[in-house]
């Protein structure tokens, strides 16, 4: 089917059958491959991006359900001050090794951070539970959301 | 690690040919005939004078500088998340006197003969190329200060280059990099030994802490380019659904079904290569169509019979008992110090004990994917791979092609630890786009391709058998280690552990003990055995240092104290003593094996951990300690078990020493890493085979550690980074000493002795 989506702030057509992972509508359709393939099952995390402000994992949701919704990716998240302040979180702590998984852990954190400016350790474990990191990069992850959380509460 | 033998024909001397000016745009130094390193006369040839491809240090390869004042430094080494493209371009800066922000990096595609060795494993890129690496930036230093002086009139002696300017020093006289970059060019390149390198107190970015990593902006905001990311214009997706079990052919097929399917473009078969496995693809049916969904879909449409050949009865289970008699039986020496056999005879407290590591699937966040597409006979390959070179060569056979007319460009690898140094799956995207008359085509491999056709970290049974004197030490330790080699992927028939597989942490173990006996006994491989990150590391790791702490015990010392004295005092030990001939492919005189940095690091290990702090009920701590890759490392991991077998672990303490650190934080990144893999492996990791078939599938039968169970606190100690020993590995070091300091640690909490892998979390009542 030919039908539009809103993908970061944009209007954007897309030809693909309504029951089409929105993972695979985001990356072979519309070349935003920022978004990652890990599993197909909804089980890594690596393929989170946000419809409607609420963080999904795009390998299992049917380009049918996102329909008139708005989406964001790791392309567009920098577009707002929680998405920003993440991604700087992760620069400056040195969080990615290989970097694949990261656009999954930078979309599930920002939407912890948008709920809960200030998240405790526990908070942090169970947001991030569903992304997986097999370079091992959960520690500075963590410190890296503490951070983000400190930078946001502290400029206003 | 790697595949390749040394070859000592491999030695040219150095050639300073220029081969005219630039080509590219914009390119102020040119690119001439690569120059190699000149080991001629020495024999037999160590490190990298050993690899095939050798190294190469002439700066024109690696450096250009561009009249914008902006200078690309060439990485030839693939970057999976180690930060090897920031780690050996700040060498390069730092001797060139450039500016970190004015770096751009270029990633060079497969080509041995003029970048030098690729092959990335082993823990090898800085092991290799630091020194390498310091002459590019020096000669291209030397070469800019020279084309200054030429300029100015004056001697070189009187110019410096500092921070991507010559100044000379009597006139106050400047010139930029940019400005000189045309005329630096043209100097001669200086020879090796006239290299001035820097003295490393004057370094800037080699062990700072601080240097900006060059991909993490890319990947941070999705820009990054890994290898299942390729685009190209009228690009086809492709899965493959491959035989069941090894070796196992296409009986019929029907595509019906597949090609109704929209988007489907084709169903192509690809025919398997026989046995031994080696690199080639492992055959199967493609579905080729215009998105990877529609590929997926098309796949699971495919009606397929298979004939599942020699592997068919494989069963992990039953070959765990095969393994346990083969433990059991003399075997194979191959090592032999003192009478071992009539020592455990003679009685004292006697132990024996064995310990078992399943088959481990590597489970990259990027499953195996790669593009290519072939214009005018001459064919691309975009893949992110970990042996460029083994790429293009075996493009080059699969398609009867010239090397010259296959490029390989290097992307991206999103995680590899081994996997990606075997190209299958860069070779199905090859015949595909062949069989397409040359369309691009992308292999995308789904999550349960990749744990089902894995090259496997090896399944191994160890055996340990020791018997203690008056004092607690032991007289004896007999050592046999049963698994399948790696070998076996490329040779048909080949069985049991060859010299750089129990040369791995079994047979270069540095206890003074007066009787060792160590024996490998023949098994086989019945699917594809590869390499995962510290290899053989793991199992004897795993056995030898929990062995030692069941000595200890038996022996009623402290584990600490017990290991130290084993190890006696510092002594550099020759690895030819040891029954290792082998060494990590590295000098026996370069890199003799340390007993005083071994200590070192069990020291500062338990010092930092506070090791025989009183612990709450429930709560232990477990230290091990291994050698390996030509580096040092101690853990001591504090646990705490649930009454219903639940594990946390509060903390862990690592003490590492790898000699000369470059890029402290990426060090401290790997051991990080390291220590969640190990982990993972300790906890979870298990591919078993059932009817020739590989039971597991995803990441919920395949588990993987995740953030809760990740240790609340990892504490870092590196020794002081020292210029004045050789390099050291950093990937993978970190991880063998990990799973027995877990277990270990859960010894000293709870009494359970835990000798087999996973032990699981809750811990399983399974039991060794």
């Amino acid at each position: 089917m030919r039908t539009e989506l809103r993908v970061n702030g944009v209007s954007v057509k897309v030809e693909a059958t309504p029951d089409t992972p929105l993972l695979w509508v985001l990356r072979d359709e519309l070349g935003l491959t920022g978004t990652k393939f890990g599993c197909g099952m909804g089980l890594c995390g690596a393929c989170v991006v946000h419809v409607a402000g609420q963080p999904v994992r795009s390998c299992v949701t049917p380009m049918r359900a996102v329909l008139g919704k708005s989406i964001t990716t790791i392309e567009g998240v920098a577009g707002e001050r929680v998405g920003h302040a993440v991604q700087q979180a992760w620069l400056t702590l040195g969080v990615p090794q290989c970097g694949y998984c990261q656009a999954g852990q930078i979309m599930s954190a920002v939407a912890l951070l948008r709920e809960s400016p200030r998240p405790t350790d526990e908070d942090v474990n169970s947001a991030m539970a569903g992304n997986i990191c097999r370079c091992g990069t959960y520690l500075r992850i963590r410190a890296a959301i503490q951070h983000a959380a400190e930078q946001l509460r502290s400029t206003p | 690690m790697s595949r390749h033998e040394g070859s000592g024909a491999n030695a040219l001397t150095r050639r300073a040919v220029l081969k005219g000016a630039a080509t590219l745009g914009g390119l102020a130094l040119c690119l001439r005939e690569s120059g190699r390193l000149a080991w001629a006369g020495q024999a037999p040839l160590y490190g990298v004078a050993a690899d095939p491809g050798g190294a190469v240090d002439n700066p024109l390869v690696f450096v250009a500088i561009h009249p914008d004042d902006t200078v690309t430094i060439t990485v030839h080494r693939p970057e999976m998340g180690q930060g090897i493209r920031t780690s050996l371009a700040l060498v390069v800066a730092d001797e060139l006197e450039a500016d970190w922000l004015r770096i751009r990096i270029m990633q060079a595609p497969a080509d041995e003969s003029r970048y030098g060795s690729q092959d990335t494993d082993g823990s090898r890129s800085m092991r290799h190329f630091l020194e390498p690496m310091r002459r590019v930036g020096a000669a291209a230093r030397m070469m800019l200060e020279g084309a200054a002086a030429a300029r100015w009139g004056v001697p070189v002696s009187e110019v410096v280059a500092e921070r991507q300017q010559v100044l000379h020093r009597g006139s106050e006289r400047r010139l930029s990099y940019g400005e000189l970059a045309e005329q630096a060019m043209r100097q001669p390149i200086p020879e090796p030994q006239q290299v001035r390198l820097k003295d490393p107190a004057q370094f800037r970015y080699i062990g700072k802490p601080s240097t900006r990593s060059v991909d993490g902006a890319d990947i941070v905001t999705g820009r990054a380019v890994y290898g299942i990311d390729t685009r190209l214009d009228g690009m086809l997706y492709a899965v493959v659904a491959r035989p069941e079990v090894l070796g196992g052919k296409l009986v019929h097929f029907d595509a019906q079904a597949a090609l109704a399917v929209p988007g489907v473009v084709r169903v192509i078969e690809i025919r398997p290569h026989p046995l031994p496995a080696q690199y080639y693809p492992l055959g199967g049916v493609a579905v080729l169509a215009r998105n990877t969904w529609a590929a997926m879909q098309g796949r699971q449409a495919l009606k397929l019979r298979w004939d599942d050949g020699p592997n068919r009865s494989y069963d992990s289970r039953q070959f765990e008992a095969v393994l346990q008699r083969a433990v059991r039986e003399p075997a194979k020496v191959v090592r032999n110090q003192g009478d071992a056999l009539t020592a455990l005879r003679q009685g004292g407290r006697r132990i024996e004990a064995e310990y078992y590591l399943p088959f481990l699937a590597h489970a990259s966040m990027e499953p195996p994917a790669a593009t290519a597409r072939i214009v005018d006979g001459r064919c691309e390959v975009w893949a992110p791979v970990q042996a460029p070179q083994a790429t293009r060569d075996l493009v080059t056979s699969l398609l009867g092609l010239k090397e010259s007319d296959v490029t390989v460009h290097v992307t991206l690898l999103g995680g590899a630890f081994g996997r990606k140094s075997l190209p299958d799956f860069a070779g199905e995207a090859a015949l595909l786009s062949h069989a397409m008359q040359g369309a691009p085509v992308r292999v995308m491999w789904t999550r349960e391709d990749d744990i089902r056709h894995d090259y496997y970290q090896a399944v191994s049974l160890e055996r340990l058998e020791a018997v203690l004197g008056a004092t607690g030490m032991p007289l004896a330790w007999l050592h046999r280690s049963a698994a399948p080699t790696e070998n076996a992927t490329f040779e048909a028939g080949a069985e049991g552990e060859d010299q750089t597989e129990y040369g791995m942490g079994m047979n270069n173990i540095p206890f003074r003990i007066p009787n060792i006996r160590l024996e490998i006994p023949q098994v086989a491989a019945y699917t594809r055995i590869g390499w995962f990150r510290s290899v053989y590391n793991i199992a004897h790791g795993f056995a030898v240092q929990s062995f030692i702490d069941e000595l200890a015990r038996a022996a009623g010392r402290d584990a600490r104290d017990y290991q130290l004295e084993l190890l006696g005092p510092p002594r550099r030990i020759d690895p030819h003593s040891l029954g290792d001939d082998w060494n990590y492919g590295e000098s026996p005189r370069l890199y003799p094996l340390d007993t005083g940095r071994l200590r070192a690091v069990i020291e500062r290990a338990t010092l930092e951990a506070r090791w025989g702090r009183p612990m709450p009920r429930g709560h232990g701590l477990g230290l091990a300690a291994t050698y390996s890759f030509m580096s040092y490392a101690a853990a001591v991991i504090e646990v705490q078990v649930g009454t219903r077998g639940e594990i946390v672990i509060p903390r862990v303490d690592v003490a590492f020493d790898c000699g000369p650190q470059v890029n402290p934080d990426r060090i401290r990144a790997q051991l990080e890493g390291a220590c969640i893999m190990g982990l993972t492996l300790a906890m979870y990791g298990e591919i078993t085979f059932n009817e020739g078939r590989v039971q597991q599938s995803n990441f919920n039968d395949f588990r993987v550690l995740r953030m809760p169970e990740a240790p609340r606190e990892i504490r870092l100690h590196l020794q002081p980074s020292s210029f004045e020993v050789p390099p050291g590995g950093v990937g993978e070091p970190g991880l063998p000493p990990i799973a027995p300091a877990l277990c270990n640690a859960i010894f000293a909490a709870t009494g359970r002795r835990l000798r087999r892998l996973p032990i699981g979390n809750p811990l399983s009542a399974r039991e060794a």
